[in-house]
This record gives C-alpha cells, structure tokens and sequence, in this order.
C-alpha cells in the first residue's frame, strides 16, 4: 500500500471513529438539550488546538456478548488543547456510546490524560456525561473508578482540577468531581446522585424527580457541591474561560499577571456603607469598589451566601476573597459557611493566591441545628484554613468583629500578615447588648427601671469597646484606615508581602477537622 | 412630544429586609430558604422504637402485653441487603406492636411502643 492509500485508510478509520455512538444517539443527545461530547471540548479549546489522544482505544469486554460490539473511543474523548493559549489537559465522556458508561479501557483513558496533566503541570479538565458504570465489565469498571479517585487525590493541590457535569452522573462516578477543585452545573442538564429516583423509590417509598433530587439548582444552593451555576452549556464553557483566567496552571506558579485597571466609579464605598451595624448591605459591592474594573468572579454565588468567596485582581495580581456578607443571615458563620469558605482558602493557599479577609459578622450562628449538624467540627475548619494558609493573607475589618467569629475570620491570631480596621470597627467579645447585660447584670437588675440602666449600660460599652482602638493598642489591629484607602493599602500590602516566607515545623500532613 | 423621565439606574430595589435576632442583638438582613426549612428539634421518646432505615420486616418474634429483656430481639428487619435485629433498648412490657411480617415501612416509623 501507498503512503497514499495509507492515509486514506487512516481518514476512513478515524471518519467511523469520530462518529461517536452514530446519527441515532446523536440525535438523542440533542433532543436532550445536549451538545455532542466533541462539541463541548471544541466549544471549549482555543480554534484548532485539539489534539486527540487514544481516539482507536477499544473497550475491553468480554463477556455479555461485548466481545461483538464496538464502541467508538470506549464512550470517552481525550486529548490536550490551549484555552487562552494555554496548555490543558481535557477528557470528555460521550453519552452516545453506550451511554458514556465507564469501562475498563475508558477509564484508562481518563487515567492516562490525568497522568499526563499531572507530569505536564497543565490544568485538567473532566466533562461528565454518563450513565454509571459499564456493568457488563463488573469489577473492572469499579477498578477503574478507584484508579480515576486516585490520581484525582494526587494531583489535589498540583494542578488545577475542574469537572464539568453535563448529562448524569450518578453512583461512584460523583465522587471524582466531588474530589476536584471546580465543579460547574447547567440548568436542567447537570444531575448528580448517590442514588437515583428509581432506587429511592423502590427501597424507600419516597417520590422525587431528578432534578429535586440532584439536579444543578440543588448542588449550587443546598449541597454546595457545586461551584458554578449556569444557565446553558455556552455559559458555563463562558465561565471555565474566566476561572481559568484567574489562577494558575499549577501549584509552582503565581496567576499570570493583568494591566491593572479602576474600579468602577458606581461603586463608592460611602453610597454602599451603612453606619448602623444592624443595617444590612451587599459585601460584594464593597469588593467591587477595590478591584480591578469592578470585576468580582464569585465562587459558590448560591451555596451558603452568607459568606462570599471569589477572585478578583487588584492591580493587575490574582487575589482571592473571603467575606462576610450582611446582606444574608447576617453575616454569620454556621455549618455551610465555614465549610465553603475553608475549602476556597486552601485553594487559594496550594496555588499561590493571596488572600483578602473583609469581616463583618456577629459571630457564629447560634441554634440547636447548627450545634447538632456539628457547628464546632464545621466552623473549626475555617480556623484550620486560616492558620495553614501560607499565602500573603490580608485582613479588613469593616464594622462588627464579634466573639469567635473575629479569631476565625483571619485574625492577628491566627497569623494574618496584615490586618486592618476601618474607623466604623467594632472589636469586641460580644455585641454591646449582650456585653452589657452580662458585665452589668447585677447593677441592671437591682435598678428601679432596669431598661433605662441597661440602655445606659448598652451606650457605655458601646463608647468604651466597641471601636477598633482597644484592639489597635494592643497591636491586634497594624493601622485604623480611611475606608476610601483600602485599595491603596490592600496592593501595597501584596507587594510587600511578595517574598513572604514561612517556616513551619515539619510533618506528612495536618490532620483538619474534616 | 412628552419628556420622558430619566430613570435612575442605580436606584436600589426595595428589599423586605427580615429582622434576625443573635443573641441579644437584631439585624436586618434576609434569611435563606435553607434556613427557613430547616427543622425543629424533637426529643426522641425511648418508649418508642423507631426505624432508623427504611426496609421490609421479615419476623416478629414478641406480641402485646409480652415482657422483655433489654437487648432481646424483637423484630427481623430487612434493609440494605441485611436481616437486621431490632433490640429492645430497655427492659419492660409490649404495649403495641405496629408492623406485621411482610410490611414495608419507612424511616423514622414506630415499630413497637413499649410501656
């Protein structure tokens, strides 16, 4: 044969390869609402950078009449590309090939492009579409889940991990993007479970539909499994494009660098700010009128809003944010919060990311829920994130500061490099009514009209304790500033901070309350 | 022609702030749907024996009126592909037995009521 007809005979092969599952199942997939697995790797790579890798794998059944079948690619498209022009490693499960179900060999497609992420330092991106494990191939589909759960643990903190949830993804399967750094939903297409409807229905008697089950709407908002919330496939590959914008390729490098640029003029921190502490307003606004172009890239925007975490650039640099929001509970830390916040320190901490602290909070949430869905194990992560994190780590205390609520919330303490207090702060081990009520129980109590004594009391506390300069005396607090030279302070602090070294005693690893 | 009125975009919307009491102090803020489902504290009854999975009852092994010891068997639960034994969590008398053999109960279902 011919170089000529060799070619030839390569294109036919890969023309019936790259047919996925055939026109019937595409079809299918598209009257789902779905886009074809290659679709989605090209909507997301750069124009022409694709490469495949393994795109003649064939699966490795035998049993159940397999052997006569074919399976294009093995259900799974693999390969590198460049987003932005950089490098990244993706896979894509194909629905239209027996359902996307993992056998033995997909799975070993997975594994090699993850090793190959990992030994290149790129990011690693996994689009989910699948109905589960390939059954006929029993153990060896199971096999192939470890393996995938085991590369995703060894390259935690390495490379980033992104999983996109794009069709089902249900049984074992959930836990490979339960293990990495992002995971995106879209509307009405995303659904992930332990166990589906189906099983529920029939083990326990209870009726659910999938997507008050698992759909993406419910991990944006109640489980938190998610990350990103989108409204189409195009919005979510729209908000990949800008994470990836954001951080770097891997745990030896800092987030390429912007032009810096204002924040918008919209955003004045004296229009957003209220004096009275019990006055609610939207901490993201605050955020926005010290960043870069206003451009705040919320993380989790649905999932415990209490507290608000993303990134943003102040002059030009990658920093991400912790803060407290008013606008929501108050505020305060519980169960969720503490647990979302802790995950999004450590991240910014394995990949080099400064951290911003803005605090606002009256303290933990009180309530017999949260004590009994374990508020201690939960709100002890947020001080293990904290205290571990080795990254610049910058803290601004706007207004209230109260209780365990003021240590955990990147506190002197627990080794902020630089900690701030705008003149509104109030520092304090408790709000000024409780204080009160507490040290000047006895002198309210025997009063003739205790509420007059203890409204006195309440002012008193307030005057004494409850600004930023009890804390400043001590060195708790470097500097009392004008809000309005925050921004100002925050980039000097960062380019301070760029040399920052820590040593820490040595270990395998810290054992966080998770 | 009519002016029309030039709109403030930066107007703020009216927000129905909800007042939320910590500790002593109440802020203004809203709460979240995952806070206002969650769910009331109940005290668990220890007369009562509750399911704690949901399954099929294979045996019945005691009757009204019937005194046992505690950490007799008392029921054969199937459930999550095991026969799973339902003790008696004290000594004491049967008052009711509400599952038979062959029943398929839920969690949290009042199996047997004990004096």
């Amino acid at each position: 044969m011919s170089i000529r007809s060799k070619s030839n005979d390569l294109k036919k092969r890969m023309n019936n390869a790259l047919q996925g599952g055939g026109q019937k199942a595409i079809a299918k997939q598209i009257a789902m609402g779905k886009m074809t697995a290659r679709e989605r790797i090209l909507a997301i790579v750069d124009d022409e950078s694709f490469h495949e890798y393994d795109l003649f794998v064939e699966h490795a059944g035998k049993d159940f009449d397999m052997d006569k079948k074919t399976l294009p690619g093995d259900g799974v498209i693999s390969g590198t590309g460049t987003i932005n022009g950089y490098p990244v490693c993706i896979f894509a499960q194909d629905f239209t090939v027996a359902g996307g179900s993992l056998g033995y060999m997909h799975a070993k497609k997975i594994t090699k492009i993850m090793n190959h992420a990992l030994k290149m330092k790129v990011p690693l991106i996994g689009i989910n579409d699948s109905g589960g494990a390939r059954i006929q191939e029993g153990v060896n589909s199971l096999a192939g889940y470890g393996e995938i759960f085991y590369l995703n643990t060894l390259a935690s903190g390495v490379i980033p991990q992104i999983s996109v949830i794009l069709g089902p993804c249900a049984g074992g399967a959930v836990y490979s993007p339960a293990l990495t750094d992002f995971v995106f939903v879209v509307d009405n297409i995303s659904k992930m479970f332990i166990t589906g409807p189906e099983v529920i229905k029939t083990v326990l008697g209870e009726e659910i539909s999938m997507e008050e089950l698992g759909g993406a709407r419910v991990h944006a908002e109640i489980t938190g499994n998610a990350h990103f919330f989108a409204h189409s496939e195009y919005e979510c590959f729209s908000q990949i494009n800008k994470l990836l914008s954001f951080i770097p390729w891997n745990n030896s490098k800092k987030a390429e660098p912007f032009e810096t640029a204002s924040p918008k003029r919209a955003y004045s921190i004296s229009n957003i700010f209220p004096q009275d502490p019990k006055e609610p307003y939207d901490i993201r606004d605050i955020i926005r009128s010290l960043v870069d172009s206003s451009d705040f890239f919320e993380v989790q925007e649905l999932f415990a809003p209490n507290i608000v975490i993303g990134f943003a650039r102040i002059e030009g640099e990658t920093v991400g944010f912790v803060a407290n929001q008013p606008l929501v509970l108050a505020g305060v830390l519980d169960v969720d919060s503490s647990d979302k916040a802790a995950r999004f320190i450590r991240f910014c901490d394995a990949f080099n990311i400064p951290l911003v602290t803005l605090v606002d909070l009256p303290g933990y949430l009180p309530g017999i829920d949260q004590e009994h869905a374990g508020v201690i194990r939960h709100g002890a992560k947020i001080l293990y994130a904290y205290s571990e994190a080795s990254v610049a780590k910058i803290t601004v205390i706007l207004r209230k500061a109260y209780g365990g609520g003021y240590i955990a919330m990147s506190s002197r303490h627990l080794r902020a490099d630089f900690v701030f207090a705008w003149p509104t702060a109030e520092i304090a081990v408790m709000g000024p009514e409780g204080a009160a009520n507490i040290i000047f129980r006895a002198e309210i109590n025997a009063a003739e009209n205790p509420e007059e004594v203890r409204q006195k009391k309440v002012l008193e506390y307030k005057e004494k304790f409850a600004n930023p300069y009890v804390a400043a005396a001590f060195g708790h607090v470097d500097a009392v500033i004008k809000p309005t030279e925050t921004r100002k302070i925050i980039a000097h602090s960062l380019n301070v901070a760029i040399n920052k070294v820590v040593n820490r005693p040595n270990k395998k690893h810290g054992i966080p309350p998770f | 022609m009519e002016k029309k009125e030039k709109k403030d975009k930066r107007k703020v919307p009216v927000v129905n702030y909800e007042n939320f009491t910590i500790h002593t102090a109440i802020y203004k803020t809203l709460l979240t749907k995952k806070f206002k489902n969650r769910k009331a504290y109940e005290v668990t009854d220890p007369k009562l024996v509750i399911s704690e999975i949901p399954g099929t009852v294979r045996q019945v092994f005691v009757k009204k009126g019937q005194k046992v010891e505690a950490g007799e068997i008392m029921l054969e639960l199937e459930a999550m592909k095991m026969y799973n034994k339902i003790l008696a969590p004290e000594k004491g008398v049967i008052k009711t037995v509400h599952v038979k053999m062959g029943d398929s109960i839920p969690k949290k279902f009042v199996m047997v009521e004990m004096k």
